[in-house]
């Protein structure tokens, strides 16, 4: 819809539900005998009696004109607006009109407060959203029977990952589009196996069916550029029978303003922002993408995680995995998605020196996946505090935990070749070396969560890594 | 708020209606189902079908609505769809 434009002089935009425009009722009155004025009226035509008053109950005049608070009175030039000015103040209003006696006589207090604009009615604005900016919308729309239950619908059409869905309607769609600066029609990215164009409309359709909330959209943009490209091969990812999916680790102070929980319980349930932004790319890399389990997902297993896998890093002195990855600074909103399997945990309640920690966690890193492969797979280790504060009591900062463990993760070579310890798994033989480190150079990542009880870690094992497989990906969340 | 119109999440390369599930090769061991509409006459034409259809080893069911002039009753769809594979609907005049 066309925005109206506004007439040229003095607009007074006004609703009869508003103690505020009823007392200056009339002022108006005064500038309508001295000046070109127009009145809107949000609820009632016939208000203010004795002027000539323009309807505005569609409300597409206050919509258009970002009308929030009743009364406002605007000064409209030949190039349009040129001043405005929100409740009564006779010194504002004498200012933006020119005419030093405006209300002398009137007896009126000197200023007071106006009322919420209808157009921005809670109760309103999401049906208004779709009726002025809906044509911006370009998806099917598809209608359902009148009898038609919506729930058992999306599970019939195949988009649900097996729980229930938010309907995606327009209103729920243009409001999850408020998140972001970024127009609907952009295209974020090609997404795999079916190499389908996800445009900002069709991620915030998945947003809303994960149960995403507006400010949790640019993070699920970006998790989506993040693993549509060839570097985290999500197609790959998809393919495999390894029980993996991507894992988005979120960091910078944006996690905290959308209710992410870097504390008790960080990868487990209960938290809204974790889990929709994670299940939301997840639903678009299965309906957009066309990757459904049983086509190109090949799983064996499969894991609890590919429902949704997101969690966020305490901030602080140990840094954050995409600082430590990239050359963003903490205060940069970033994620950073890895093709991982579910966590599990690794106890040690007793070390309370650096050395006698990294010892246990190498134990554990060291039969990764099988004790005698090595190089293939990467890993995120997410130290829980309490294992942080005996590395950062030690001295031992990120940089030195990481070499240390990497210095207690070499394989002697004789032990892991195949047959080795009568086990045909294994490195292939005759290749003449001493040993081969467990990780590859920045194979062995760090991260920082979980509550602040309890002499726990936990390890999130990788797919293959490098050309073959997938590599993680940093990137800063775009508003 | 309305729920009853959906934005399709899908790069909507199929058709958006519900598809028709695929034909049966042949009807050995199915039951069919035949639905007479009312319709005058409409029980002798599924008659001589019903006899067809038993000696190519279908089970056959009859069902019938109560008026042609409305649809099948929701009750009657769902007695139909979750006894039978196969229907056939009757029209005669």
């Amino acid at each position: 819809m066309t925005a109206p434009s506004l007439p040229e002089g003095l607009v007074a935009v006004v609703k009869r539900d508003c103690e505020t425009c009823q007392m200056i009722a009339p002022v108006l009155a005064e500038l309508a005998e001295q000046t070109s004025l127009t009145v809107f009226s949000q609820d009632d035509p016939a208000f203010p009696e004795g002027l000539t008053v323009t309807d505005d109950r569609d409300l597409s005049v206050s919509w258009h004109h970002e009308i929030e608070t009743v009364p406002s009175l605007i000064r409209v030039g030949v190039a349009g607006e040129e001043a405005r000015t929100v409740g009564w103040s006779i010194e504002q209003w004498r200012a933006l009109t020119g005419i030093d006696q405006l209300a002398a006589d009137l007896g009126l207090p000197e200023q007071r407060p106006g009322c919420g604009s209808m157009s921005v009615d809670p109760d309103l604005v999401d049906s208004l959203r779709v009726r002025f900016s809906g044509s911006t919308l370009r998806a099917r729309r598809l209608d359902l029977a009148e009898a038609e239950d919506e729930f058992e619908y999306m599970h019939r059409m195949g988009w649900s990952d097996g729980l229930p869905l938010v309907p995606p309607t327009a209103e729920r769609v243009l409001a999850m589009l408020e998140g972001t600066s970024r127009p609907p029609d952009e295209v974020v990215a090609i997404v795999p196996p079916d190499l389908n164009q996800a445009t900002v409309e069709k991620i915030a359709i998945s947003a809303v069916m994960a149960g995403c909330l507006p400010e949790h959209l640019p993070w699920v943009i970006t998790a989506v550029e993040a693993v549509c490209n060839d570097e985290f091969n999500m197609h790959g990812l998809l393919a495999t029978t390894m029980p993996v999916g991507p894992v988005i680790v979120c960091s910078g102070p944006g996690t905290a303003r959308i209710g992410m929980n870097p504390g008790v319980n960080a990868l487990g349930q209960g938290n809204r922002a974790s889990l929709s932004i994670g299940r939301a790319l997840q639903l678009l890399v299965r309906n957009l993408g066309g990757g459904r389990p049983g086509g190109v997902d090949r799983a064996t297993h499969g894991n609890p995680g590919k429902l949704s896998f997101c969690f966020a890093e305490h901030p602080g002195a140990f840094g954050s995995l995409a600082s430590s990855r990239s050359d963003l600074d903490e205060s940069t909103d970033a994620i950073t998605v890895f093709a991982g399997e579910g966590p599990r945990c690794i106890v040690d309640q007793l070390s309370r020196s650096p050395e006698s920690l990294a010892e246990t966690l190498a134990e554990n890193l060291r039969v990764m996946h099988h004790h005698k492969l090595a190089l293939a797979f990467d890993a995120i280790l997410v130290l829980g505090p309490e294992h942080v504060r005996v590395f950062t009591e030690g001295g031992w900062d990120r940089p030195r935990i990481i070499a240390e463990l990497e210095s207690r993760l070499q394989l002697p070579y004789p032990d892991i070749v195949r047959g080795a310890g009568g086990i045909a798994e294994g490195i292939p033989d005759g290749l003449g070396l001493e040993s081969l480190p467990k990780f590859s150079p920045g194979g062995l990542m760090l991260a920082h969560a979980g509550g602040g009880a309890g002499l726990f870690s936990m390890l999130i094992a990788g797919w293959v890594n490098g050309d073959s497989g997938s590599r993680p990906v940093t990137r800063a969340v775009q508003y | 708020m309305s729920s009853k119109v959906l934005l399709d999440p899908t790069s909507e390369s199929a058709p958006a209606e519900r598809q028709r599930i695929a034909r049966p090769a042949n009807l050995d061991g199915l039951t069919v189902g035949l639905l007479d509409i009312s319709k005058p006459r409409g029980d002798v034409f599924l008659d001589r079908l019903s006899e067809h259809l038993e000696r190519r080893g279908a089970t056959v069911r009859r069902y019938r609505k109560p008026t042609f002039a409305k649809p099948a009753p929701v009750d009657l769809r769902h007695e139909i769809a979750g006894q039978c594979h196969v229907v056939i609907e009757a029209l005669a005049d």
